[in-house]
């Protein structure tokens, strides 16, 4: 972790217009969550507002936004040469730009996700989700810093699988649920809370034990690709 | 005192051969680069900088290799071409940053210290998005300066200069030649390259194809036949006078006027108006039809 390249990595995510995409999502989840809550019982509208659009859409979102903006958007316009001509080693690069992108996510996500919880079925739920959110928060800002590093089209490849794997084959192919993000912040959240509000598909231990194997496999592919960045040749 | 040394390096993107073999050894003082457009100056650069694997060879700076090697940062400052930088930070901001960043024991007054040596310090606490091209190329100097390294590699740092920052920025390349550290910087202009550097590295094509002091470069780009396109009151008359003068090895006579083949450039362009002066001849145009860089650098190369 290194404060010079956090204060960077935030000062640069806060500048750009791109964050204000940020806030009409959460406004939106905790907008619905207030509309169902004054029409409907919890139990009805639960699983598809909390999970269909906090967990599913918000959370992911936010996280692609910001994931992709602290390092992918310095490799787009060349600013992380700066950051690499230093004798910083690289682990300290990724780690720096994925505590300030998990920190943003987390507050953005698990915020929201607190306030729409706790309208629905009181502060229990809503500190289960918001706890459910940071850990998600963590294990997508890592895919999608690698991602960012990988790609020259991380926001591109990145929406593909919110929409792709996570939203349609997800539901439709039950085999692919461990392999998704989004099934695990569920798991988490229901089995914090205790309740039968949320359905949740994967076990917990495979929950807890995908979400670090996400972690640490996006931090370890960030890095070894930092490693061997390659500015590439212009033919100008 | 540092010495960056290159040891056969190739580089190549599937079948395009961007470098080829190139060997050269750089110490302290100036070294100009010097190449056409599409050369593989860059490409050159970015390996030298640690941020291109050779496709064969090595890059070695005091016998560490650059590639995959952040250590070597501590001794080696890099100016991209690319005038990419952190538009939503001041000047100071920027240069203090990379003090930081590089763990030095003062950053402050190493920062300070840089933005003074190239001049910003009026403008430090601007944002760099508000800067002209020249000064965010000032600053991003200062950026590279700031733990003074041995090495400066700067790639086309005279790009958008007026013509006073060209002087001072020149000024500032060889003061820390002279001042013992190894810089090297690229460019398409040989004026550029002469009025700074002490040695040159011509590279055409991905090859190196000339190397030494910028004097004996110049003479080889001198000492060559020119061709100059002439047109005067009597076209004829004059080439009959030309061909008496041993600095013309030949004259053709066209519509268009006269098409002169100088064998020295120096004689030839001192010849010419006594001849006509002599001659009562009227010279309308005189205009070098071979000087651009490309034919330059074709010649260089076949010789």
């Amino acid at each position: 972790m290194n404060s010079t390249i956090a204060w960077i990595t935030a000062r640069g995510l806060f500048g750009r217009r791109r964050f204000l995409l940020l806030f009409p999502l959460p406004l939106i989840f905790i907008g619905i969550t207030a509309l169902a809550a004054s029409i409907d019982t919890a139990d009805e509208f639960a699983t598809p507002v909390l999970v269909g659009i906090g967990v599913a859409v918000v959370l992911p979102l936010v996280a692609l936004i910001v994931g992709t903006g602290v390092l992918g958007s310095e490799i787009d316009d060349g600013t992380i040469v700066h950051i690499l001509t230093k004798p910083v080693p690289r682990w300290k690069i990724v780690l720096s730009k994925m505590v300030v992108a998990s920190a943003v996510t987390a507050f953005v996500a698990g915020g929201s996700a607190f306030v729409a919880g706790w309208m629905t079925d009181g502060p229990k739920l809503g500190l289960a989700l918001a706890a459910a959110m940071v850990i998600g928060a963590i294990a997508y800002c890592s895919l999608f810093l690698a991602l960012s590093v990988v790609s020259r089209r991380p926001v591109l490849i990145g929406l593909l699988y919110i929409a792709i794997w996570e939203g349609l084959l997800s539901n439709v192919v039950s085999g692919t649920r461990v392999l998704s993000v989004q099934q695990y912040v569920v798991t988490l959240a229901q089995k914090l809370a205790g309740t039968d509000l949320l359905m949740s598909t994967v076990k917990l231990p495979a929950a807890i034990i995908m979400t670090v194997v996400v972690t640490l496999g996006g931090l370890y592919l960030a890095i070894t690709r930092l490693r061997s960045f390659s500015v590439a040749g212009e033919t100008s | 005192m540092s010495t960056l040394d290159l040891r056969g390096v190739s580089r190549w993107y599937g079948n395009v051969v961007a470098v080829n073999d190139i060997t050269v050894s750089l110490g302290p003082g100036v070294t100009g680069l010097l190449g056409p457009n599409g050369a593989g100056k860059t490409t050159l650069l970015h390996m030298m900088a640690g941020f291109l694997a050779p496709s064969r060879g090595e890059v070695v700076l005091d016998g560490q290799p650059t590639w995959r090697n952040p250590e070597i940062y501590r001794h080696l400052g890099l100016v991209s071409e690319r005038e990419a930088a952190h538009g939503f930070l001041t000047g100071w901001e920027f240069v203090y940053a990379s003090a930081k960043l590089h763990g030095l024991s003062d950053p402050r007054a190493a920062a300070r210290k840089a933005i003074e040596l190239v001049e910003m310090a009026p403008a430090q606490d601007r944002k760099l998005s508000t800067y002209s091209k020249g000064m965010r190329q000032r600053i991003r100097v200062a950026a590279a300066l700031v733990h003074e390294p041995s090495v400066l590699l700067l790639d086309e740092p005279f790009n958008g200069m007026d013509p006073r920052q060209r002087m001072h920025m020149m000024a500032l390349l060889h003061d820390l030649g002279a001042a013992g550290r190894t810089v090297l910087f690229s460019s398409h202009i040989l004026e550029e390259v002469e009025q700074v550097s002490g040695t040159v590295q011509v590279i055409v094509a991905g090859r190196l194809a000339a190397s030494g002091d910028y004097r004996t470069i110049r003479r080889l780009m001198t000492h060559r036949p020119h061709v100059f396109a002439v047109r005067s009151s009597d076209d004829r008359k004059l080439a009959v006078s030309l061909m008496g003068s041993p600095s013309v090895a030949g004259v053709s006579l066209d519509a268009t006027g006269l098409t002169v083949h100088a064998s020295d450039y120096g004689t030839f362009t001192r010849e010419l108006p006594r001849i006509a002066l002599a001659e009562r001849i009227r010279v309308r145009q005189l205009v070098p039809s071979d000087e651009s860089l490309e034919s330059v650098f074709s010649y260089l190369v076949s010789a």
